[in-house]
């Protein structure tokens, strides 16, 4: 549905995406993680045909970004990082609007925003300023907004910023709600970890680059076992140490060493006991995506 | 849920989306309504001051409408700016229809916000001795929209292409007030000195004003009425065209 293909884009000298290839099926959630300046915003102006990349292309249903922008446009429905809704109009008049730029009118689009507005819980609202509404219920009429014209592919730039973790969870929901009902392909950029988690897939993106792809839990498997994490005063010697003794990945980072590690419970014991009085605490957890960003980039997403 | 809507017929996706932005313009201008005296207030309080000062409230007349058109047309378009990152553009700028079309709805919108804020001004026509008999007022009304359309133009001409609303601030100091004060708003073509005059003369305002000067029978009305129209028009179809080339423009930066 989407294919992305040595996709390059520079500001002036600058490099925000570097040949980056990928390709998302019919009817998944595909999710683009990455801390802020990844090249997540690069790739979804990209998509959603605000501008042209510098080089390679991204084709959407068929149809190139950057030579068939009207042909995009009707394929895709868009939601915002920021808010695209008219504060001073009620939800109704939003949609109304809306679905005027798109060529809808009379009955069509009458029963298109009943369907949005009774799909995302909103007919209660329908006659209510934008401007008196919470960030959750925007949400979902910029969600109802970009579907009236019933969007083969649905694009969206961190949708759930500023959202409690509630109306977050709720969110989710009708995003998958999307895909199982309609077969919508939803293509999503984050950097909160509970939402990626949630994608069909996704990639990892770092300065420009695919550092990994696949399922969460493909990309979790990749690292084998736990991860132990140990506060101390002086990482870097303490992961030498255990790279040395129990040759482990062992990284250090801000006072911490990172393990991955098999039976993470056994080598706790053993790495108390080998280095007396240099851990300070201790920690552990199954591998998580933060981790397999770790990995590969030494950097941490949030 | 079929895949792709029906749409309707290349008419309907070219008006539709024009005039649903110009009603939006309408919408929030009726629920906004106290925002009016913004920009009728100090145009207002200018005339009064200079027209009563140099007892003579009709020669500033003309000028003082245009002015008020000016500053709606400025408030109109500098919110084109913030629009954009955060703001109903958003949406426009990804969907359909075609640029030119929006580009039409919106400024044919904040024109008539203009217009309908330059004609509540006429109301103090008797003050400076202008009677607008029965025939005078089709013309009148007519050339207000026509001004109030151009200056809309030249207003989003200049916003699309800016980032910041600071940006046309320096703009509006530095170009659309000077424009307004060599415009004959102030004093006439005739007695102006030399590079004044021909900065008057290349200036498109000066034909707005003298427009409005044909057409309320005040004097100083030069350049002649043809001439004023035919030019008022023709920037305000120029600009037009501007506007929707530079909206059109795809570009390796993003729109927003």
């Amino acid at each position: 549905m989407i294919e992305v293909q040595n996709l390059t884009h520079r500001y002036g000298e600058r490099v925000a995406l570097s040949a980056v290839s990928f390709a998302v099926k019919k009817g998944e959630i595909f999710g683009l993680l990455g801390p802020n300046g990844g090249g997540k915003s690069t790739l979804f102006r990209i998509l959603s045909t605000m501008m042209v990349p510098t080089e390679g292309k991204a084709i959407i249903a068929g149809h190139d970004v950057a030579r068939e922008p009207a042909a995009v446009r009707r394929t895709v429905g868009v939601v915002f990082q920021t808010q695209s809704l008219d504060k001073a109009l009620t939800v109704e008049e939003n949609l109304r609007a809306q679905g005027h730029l798109h060529s809808l009118s009379g009955a069509t689009l009458r029963d298109r925003m009943q369907n949005a507005m009774e799909r995302l819980g909103l007919e209660d609202r329908r006659k209510d300023l934008v401007d008196t509404l919470s960030g959750g219920l925007r949400r979902r009429v910029e969600i109802a907004k970009a579907l009236l014209h019933r969007p083969q592919v649905l694009l969206m730039d961190e949708a759930s910023t500023g959202l409690d973790p509630a109306a977050r969870r709720e969110l989710s929901q009708h995003i998958e709600n999307l895909r199982d009902r309609d077969g919508v392909t939803i293509l999503l950029t984050t950097h909160i970890l509970a939402e990626a988690d949630r994608c069909d897939r996704l990639v990892l993106l770092h300065q420009g680059n695919i550092v990994s792809q696949g399922s969460p839990a493909e990309l979790r498997s990749s690292i084998g076992g736990d991860v132990v994490v140990l506060e101390t005063s002086d990482a870097e010697s303490l992961a030498a140490g255990i790279r040395q003794r129990f040759s482990a990945n062992a990284s250090a980072r801000d006072g911490q060493v990172r393990v991955e590690i098999s039976n993470g419970h056994r080598f706790i014991a053993e790495v108390v006991e080998a280095f007396p009085g240099a851990v300070d605490s201790v920690g552990l957890h199954k591998p998580s995506l933060e981790d397999v960003f770790v990995r590969e980039t030494g950097a941490s997403i949030e | 849920m079929s895949l792709c809507g029906k749409r309707g017929p290349p008419l309907n996706s070219f008006i539709l989306p024009a005039a649903t932005l110009w009603q939006r313009e309408m919408i929030r201008f009726w629920r906004q309504r106290s925002r009016v005296l913004s920009v009728v207030a100090s145009p207002l309080i200018f005339w009064l001051l200079m027209g009563y000062g140099s007892n003579d409230l009709g020669r500033y007349y003309s000028g003082t409408l245009v002015l008020t058109v000016m500053f709606s047309a400025i408030f109109s378009t500098i919110s084109i700016i913030e629009d954009r990152r955060e703001g109903f553009l958003l949406s426009m700028l990804v969907s359909p229809a075609p640029r030119t079309s929006l580009v039409l709805g919106k400024i044919l919108g904040s024109a008539t916000l203009g217009w309908i804020q330059g004609l509540m001004l006429l109301i103090f026509a008797p003050l400076a001795g202008v009677a607008i008999g029965l025939a005078d007022i089709i013309p009148v009304i007519a050339a207000m929209f026509l001004i109030s359309f151009t200056l809309t133009g030249l207003g989003f001409a200049i916003a699309w292409k800016m980032d910041s609303t600071a940006a046309f601030h320096g703009v509006m100091m530095l170009l659309l007030v000077p424009m307004w004060m060599v415009s004959g708003a102030l004093f006439p073509m005739a007695t102006a000195h030399g590079a004044v005059k021909a900065l008057m003369w290349a200036n498109p305002m000066t034909y707005s004003v003298a427009l409005l000067n044909h057409t309320l029978r005040l004097p100083n009305a030069s350049p002649g009425a043809t001439e004023s129209l035919l030019v008022t028009a023709a920037c305000g179809l120029l600009l037009l065209l501007l506007s929707g080339a530079l909206a059109a423009q795809q570009s390796t930066r993003s729109a927003a």
